[in-house]
């Protein structure tokens, strides 16, 4: 069972929890890219093993959506902090 | 019983005491299958016996069928939502149908009945779509009232108690269970018969890329020249993938299952539930196996949680009260790759040699012989057959999506 240690409320358990799919920045000039481009940033992920920075969504708690790092192979959880 | 099976009882010869060999590297092979599962090992058996191409490795980094292949429920059917879906499974079942015979080997194909149950007017009104795509696909299946439904399954619970009362059912008659290592050992050893070689213990760690072709594959045990690489490794493809500088909409997901101690004989269709994200059938060694949705965060652990165990032990006794006190034996994980619209991805890539077929998500096992059958055409053709073209690694960027939410164990 792993735990997320929630920028507000803490370490919780990971049910508390919503994963909200690994960190994908839009595109700077959305106006500008191509269909291309555009395809690629709505559906293409890393999907990588090892540490990947990610989106949780404090669900149960706060109500905060936050960052992680978290290895997906062991699923230990390195780090949270707020987006900026 | 098979008359082999007769004669060798008879004369007293020993049955074959290897299913496939072993083989040293061979410099170069003609194509390189990456993964020794079913997927992979299927297709280089149809590449092998309906296209002669048998100068084929296929590589496993573990034990063929350690992945996939020997961690799914085992369910067969064919009983989707999309007619491309419909079509697809359907032609895999009737390979299915025909596999014991075709290696005179009993992959034990018990084609016992699938019920999907809808417990909502939604689920409802999705079950007689899906049943109207079917009948004009061939895929068979019906829609039925919870009587029947009491008929074809007595423990279930059809009242109107539980939170979620059963309203009715997609009946699939052809649908079932069979065994999954058996499929995986089948076309091991008629590949291997062929010519194909095995390599177990054999893990690709690099593709080597030229100028926008495949010329070689890096494993531990040495290096292989090659012009076609194809990735048939599940859960792991966008590691692979990566190696070949290629990019994929996939997002792994372990999806658990268990199995209860032994019980007398009881249940004999497959039940499936969609709104509860659970389904059960029990095995011909009276166990109970069960499983439910994909876990909820991405993942490459294959540990099992308790949060699975109680989530699907709540929802299972509402559908059958009476297993309150059996006891769960043992329960695994296996690594789903996940695409956005729940299809997999067959075929080409941007890089010339390098296929695919991935994004098998939670429904690869029953897909196991046409995919093989399909992607073998594909390679030696070098052309897309029409049948496994709606699911293209392009459709992403024509705005064609399949969108096949018939797809077992699919949360969102």
């Amino acid at each position: 069972m792993i735990q997320i240690d929630c920028p507000n409320c803490g370490m919780r358990n990971v049910n508390e929890f919503r994963f909200g799919g690994e960190y994908n920045p839009r595109p700077k000039e959305m106006m500008n890219v191509s269909n291309e481009e555009w395809a690629d940033y709505v559906f293409l992920r890393e999907n990588k093993v090892g540490v990947q920075k990610e989106w949780w969504y404090h669900r149960a708690g706060c109500g905060l959506w936050f960052l992680a790092e978290r290895h997906t192979k062991t699923n230990k959880v390195e780090s949270a902090y707020l987006w900026d | 019983m098979s008359l082999k099976l007769i004669k060798q009882a008879l004369n007293g010869k020993r049955p074959l005491s290897r299913m496939w060999r072993h083989h040293d590297l061979k410099e170069s092979y003609d194509v390189v299958i990456i993964g020794g599962g079913g997927h992979g090992l299927a297709c280089a058996y149809y590449l092998a016996k309906e296209h002669g191409i048998t100068n084929v490795a296929v590589a496993e980094k573990h034990y063929i069928g350690a992945g996939g292949s020997g961690r799914n429920t085992a369910i067969v059917r064919s009983n989707y939502l999309t007619p491309a879906g419909v079509r697809f499974y359907d032609e895999s079942l009737k390979l299915y149908e025909q596999m014991s015979v075709e290696f005179d080997f009993n992959v034990m194909l018990s084609q016992r009945g699938h019920l999907t149950l809808a417990h909502s007017d939604g689920a409802m009104r999705t079950m007689r779509r899906r049943a109207e795509v079917n009948l004009l696909e061939g895929g068979e299946s019906s829609v039925i009232g919870p009587d029947k439904i009491k008929k074809l399954c007595p423990p279930l619970d059809v009242s109107d108690h539980p939170r979620y009362p059963i309203l009715g059912a997609l009946y699939h008659p052809r649908g079932g269970i069979m065994r999954h290592d058996a499929v995986v050992w089948g076309y091991a050893h008629h590949a291997d018969r062929m010519g194909v070689h095995i390599h177990q213990l054999t893990e690709a760690t690099g593709i080597e890329v030229q100028n926008g072709k495949v010329t070689g594959v890096q494993t531990n045990r040495g290096f292989i020249k090659t012009g076609m690489v194809h990735n048939a490794t599940a859960g792991w493809s966008s590691i692979i993938a990566d190696m070949a500088g290629v990019k994929l909409p996939i997002t792994t997901y372990p999806l658990q299952a268990l199995v209860t101690e032994p019980l007398k004989p009881f249940l004999d269709v497959v039940i499936v539930s969609g709104s509860l994200h659970v389904y059960i059938s029990q095995s011909d060694r009276g166990e109970l196996v069960m499983g439910a949705s994909v876990d909820p965060y991405a993942s490459y652990s294959m540990r099992g949680s308790l949060g699975f165990t109680e989530g699907l032990a709540g929802h299972m006794l509402e559908l059958f009260p009476s297993l309150s006190h059996v006891r769960v034996m043992r329960q695994w994980a296996g690594l789903c790759d996940m695409t956005p619209d729940y299809s997999q991805i067959m075929g080409f890539t941007p890089v010339e040699g390098f296929v695919v077929d991935v994004g098998w998500g939670t429904y690869g096992f029953k897909a196991t012989p046409s995919a093989g059958k399909r992607m073998a055409e594909l390679i030696a053709t070098n052309e897309t057959p029409e049948m496994i073209r709606p699911f293209r690694l392009a459709r992403f960027y024509e705005n064609d999506p399949v969108g096949e939410k018939g797809a077992a164990s699919v949360e969102k």
